[in-house]
């Protein structure tokens, strides 16, 4: 005869274990719905992005004067010189506002392309020379499919008598669409067809380097001192709370504080690597100071012990023995705190690294602008065709903070010692 | 012990590095300043820096005020040589700049620019005039001779012929540049149409000033930000509202949205250039006399800005959107910079 304890136990498993998998559902449910937003961003960005790596060019048969001087490469009227090309190229355009729209089919800049083509080629001057012109950023949307030439006319960027003439330059096969590789190698433009992410690349490199040197010995140094020399007691307590305060400290007090000291008090220039390093410096400096601490401590006391029996004193303990055990948990946290620093904006903002700049910078002291902000300049600009540089910029911070993490991992994994 | 030297080396290097910097100065010019007038001076300064031996302008994007702030803070290599402005400068900044040793500053005119009541192109497009703008979006209006909180929530009670839609309109913040001008030319023009709150001008002028400047805060003005891009993709998804920004923005998404009529005049370039569409404000940048010289390639600078090739009527900023001066205001421009002709109030 079963007792009512045997029907507990009969019926217990069963309830308890479908709590078990209720519960593994919720998580499982968890991870999927939050998967799937990841999947539904990436996808977005990644539709919208792929677009700007590919550009179109027109190579246009360019008669190059004879009287140009390479010596004074930019004296000539370049854009006299292409509009002449395209004039001849499709002579059926005279009003001014068909010349205009003509004009109109190439880069508004692209004067230069034909200028650094003569430049790197001098036996061109005097000759008519096909030249590889960028298409303008909205005849580049029109080739892509992303203009709709069912819409009225007065209702896209595009003109009839401009798709006309790109449908004529097509058949004549002197289109194409290839690899921009200017999105990878050059700097910031108003013209989406030449805008370019290495600027914003080695901006972010540089302040990154400026961050590294500076907030790694400070943070690890102030995590050896505070875990293996600082007297415990209130004081600690009291700088223990504060540091962990400032690691919640939103971004852009310390852009504030950066301008108010680092530009207002110290004068250094503005808008460079260099205070934005320092400033990035001062944000992540209380995340390295928490990580190392963590890898200080997650060294067993026997080490210490062991040392001190043989003799060594506190800093032969501590830098032979303790700090090398420590260094990969450091490292780690500094690659994190650094992931961290590459994708901040508002600091940057209050030191004037949000800004316009082309020149790609070669050190400290260059203005220099930094990976999110360019994403930022960029989402803001009226220009359609930057749309799809935003997105691919997007998916470029994406891919350097994917291998900043792996490294991150990659070291901890390598160098873990486990107890 | 090598790890100690190599961290001490290391704190030393950055230390150098903080102290040996002299402010020194810059070869490359710095423009700060509206972010109306952004894309502009960016477009001039690309073409400043492709075209000739000059670095390029470095531009940042601060508002107009932010940008007279630190255009005003000094002279020197740490301040910018130029500010943009999508309004005039103000008597109280000319007074900051002197204050602070910018006595002679350069006025530059760069054109115009229109502002735009725009909505999504799956609805009909709204005809308004700046009386029922007034109406839809201030705090406070004018019902039978009384001033009162702004009642309205359709469009149709401000106006019959207009739809029967709640009226949901996303604009700039006060931060913005664009929001000033936009008050400036819309609500203070409208709010003298109604009599009461015109009396008011002569018996209380902080009350008239209040109410003409105050934009409600009940939902139907939506502060969107500074992202003009944001607010299109916003319309886009909701045809029922409506959103303030740019011309150039107008331009730019014709396929996607278009503008109101204001006072039967629709937005377009030429309109705008005419000045028949009343909303629109004049552009400027302010040069600092003192760094020209000093910081090489201003002049260089302010001629290629002012040149036909790009403020002219088929110049690259009018592809940009900004609607040109006319021909003899242009000429007269352009004899200040070349002369420098210091601002006076």
């Amino acid at each position: 005869m079963p007792s009512p304890a045997s029907s507990i136990l009969r019926s217990g498993p069963t309830k308890r274990s479908k709590a078990e998998t209720r519960f593994k559902m919720y998580g499982l449910a968890a991870i999927i719905l939050s998967l799937g937003f990841l999947a539904l961003m990436v996808t977005s960005i990644v539709v919208r992005g792929t677009g700007a790596f590919q550009q179109s060019f027109i190579t246009l048969d360019v008669a190059i004067p004879a009287d140009v001087d390479v010596n004074d490469i930019n004296a000539p009227n370049w854009g006299g010189v292409l509009k002449k090309a395209l004039r001849e190229r499709f002579p059926d355009a005279k009003s001014r506002n068909d010349k205009r729209s003509l004009y109109r089919l190439v880069s508004s800049t692209a004067e230069f392309t034909v200028r650094d083509a003569v430049a790197a080629n001098p036996a061109l001057i005097g000759t008519t020379a096909p030249i590889a012109i960028r298409a303008s950023s909205d005849i580049d949307m029109l080739i892509k499919g992303n203009v709709d030439l069912e819409l009225p006319e007065n209702q896209r960027r595009v003109t009839d008598q401009q798709a006309a003439w790109l449908t004529d330059l097509q058949q004549a096969g002197v289109v194409e669409t290839s690899f921009n590789k200017q999105f990878f190698t050059g700097g910031d433009s108003r013209e989406p067809e030449q805008a370019g992410i290495w600027g914003a690349v080695v901006g972010s490199f540089l302040s990154l380097m400026v961050c590294f040197t500076l907030a790694f010995p400070l943070g690890t140094l102030a995590a050896v001192y505070l875990e293996e020399f600082a007297p415990k007691g209130r004081i600690s307590q009291i700088i223990e709370v504060n540091i962990n305060n400032l690691a919640a400290v939103p971004s852009i007090v310390f852009g504030l504080l950066g301008l108010a000291i680092f530009l207002n008090f110290f004068d250094l220039p503005r808008s460079t690597p260099l205070v934005g390093g320092m400033v990035l410096a001062l944000m992540t400096l209380p995340t390295i100071i928490i990580a190392s601490r963590a890898s200080l401590r997650a060294v067993p006391p026997s080490i210490r012990e062991a040392a001190y029996g043989l003799g060594a004193s506190k800093v032969q303990t501590t830098f032979h023995h303790v700090v090398p055990l420590a260094i990969p948990g450091m490292l780690t946290g500094s690659i994190i705190g650094m992931a961290q620093a590459l994708g901040e904006t508002a600091p940057l903002l209050m030191i004037g690294m949000v800004a316009f700049i082309v020149d790609i910078p070669s050190g400290v002291l260059d203005a220099a602008t930094a990976l999110p902000v360019q994403i930022f300049l960029w989402a803001d600009a009226p220009d359609r065709g930057f749309l799809e540089k935003t997105s691919a910029a997007i998916m470029v911070l994406l891919g350097f903070l994917i291998i900043m993490n792996i490294i991150a991992i990659v070291l901890r994994k390598k160098l873990e010692v486990r107890w | 012990m090598k790890k100690t030297i190599a961290l001490k080396a290391a704190l030393l290097v950055a230390a150098a590095a903080i102290v040996s910097t002299p402010a020194a100065a810059r070869d490359q010019i710095n423009v700060v300043g509206s972010s109306t007038v952004f894309p502009f001076a960016t477009a001039v300064a690309e073409r400043f820096g492709k075209g000739t031996s000059f670095g390029t302008p470095v531009v940042e994007s601060t508002g107009s005020g932010g940008g007279l702030k630190l255009f005003c803070s000094g002279t020197g290599a740490n301040t910018p040589d130029i500010t943009n402005a999508s309004r005039r400068i103000k008597a109280s900044e000319v007074e900051l700049c002197a204050s602070n040793g910018v006595k002679e500053i350069v006025e530059v005119k760069v054109g115009y620019d229109g502002i735009v009541l725009a909505n999504s192109r799956a609805t009909a497009p709204l005809a308004v005039d700046i009386k029922d703008i007034y109406n839809a979006l201030a705090k406070e209006v004018e019902v039978d001779g009384k001033i009162v909180a702004n009642p309205y929530t359709m469009w149709n009670e401000v106006n019959p012929a207009l739809p029967a839609t709640k009226i949901e309109v996303l604009g700039p913040p006060p931060t913005s540049g664009t929001r000033d001008a936009f008050v400036e030319l819309v609500m203070e023009e409208g709010c003298d149409m109604f009599p009461a709150i015109a009396a008011l001008k002569d018996s209380d002028k902080d009350r008239h000033s209040t109410v003409c400047k105050s934009v409600r805060e009940d939902g139907g003005y939506v502060e969107a930000g500074e992202n003009d891009n944001l607010i299109i993709q916003k319309l886009e998804a909701n045809a029922d509202a409506y959103g303030i920004f740019g011309f150039s923005f107008l331009d730019q998404n014709a396929d996607k949205v278009q503008g109101a009529t204001i006072g039967g005049k629709e937005p377009t370039f030429e309109n705008i250039a005419d000045g028949a569409y009343p909303v629109s404000r004049s552009l400027f940048f302010y040069v600092k006399k003192a760094h020209v010289g000093v910081i090489p390639g201003i002049e260089e600078f302010l001629a290629e800005f002012t040149s036909e090739g790009a403020m002219g009527e088929d110049g690259y900023l009018a592809d940009k959107g900004l609607i040109p001066m006319p021909e003899d205001e242009m000429a007269k421009i352009r004899d200040d910079v070349k002369n420098l002709n210091p601002l006076s109030m």
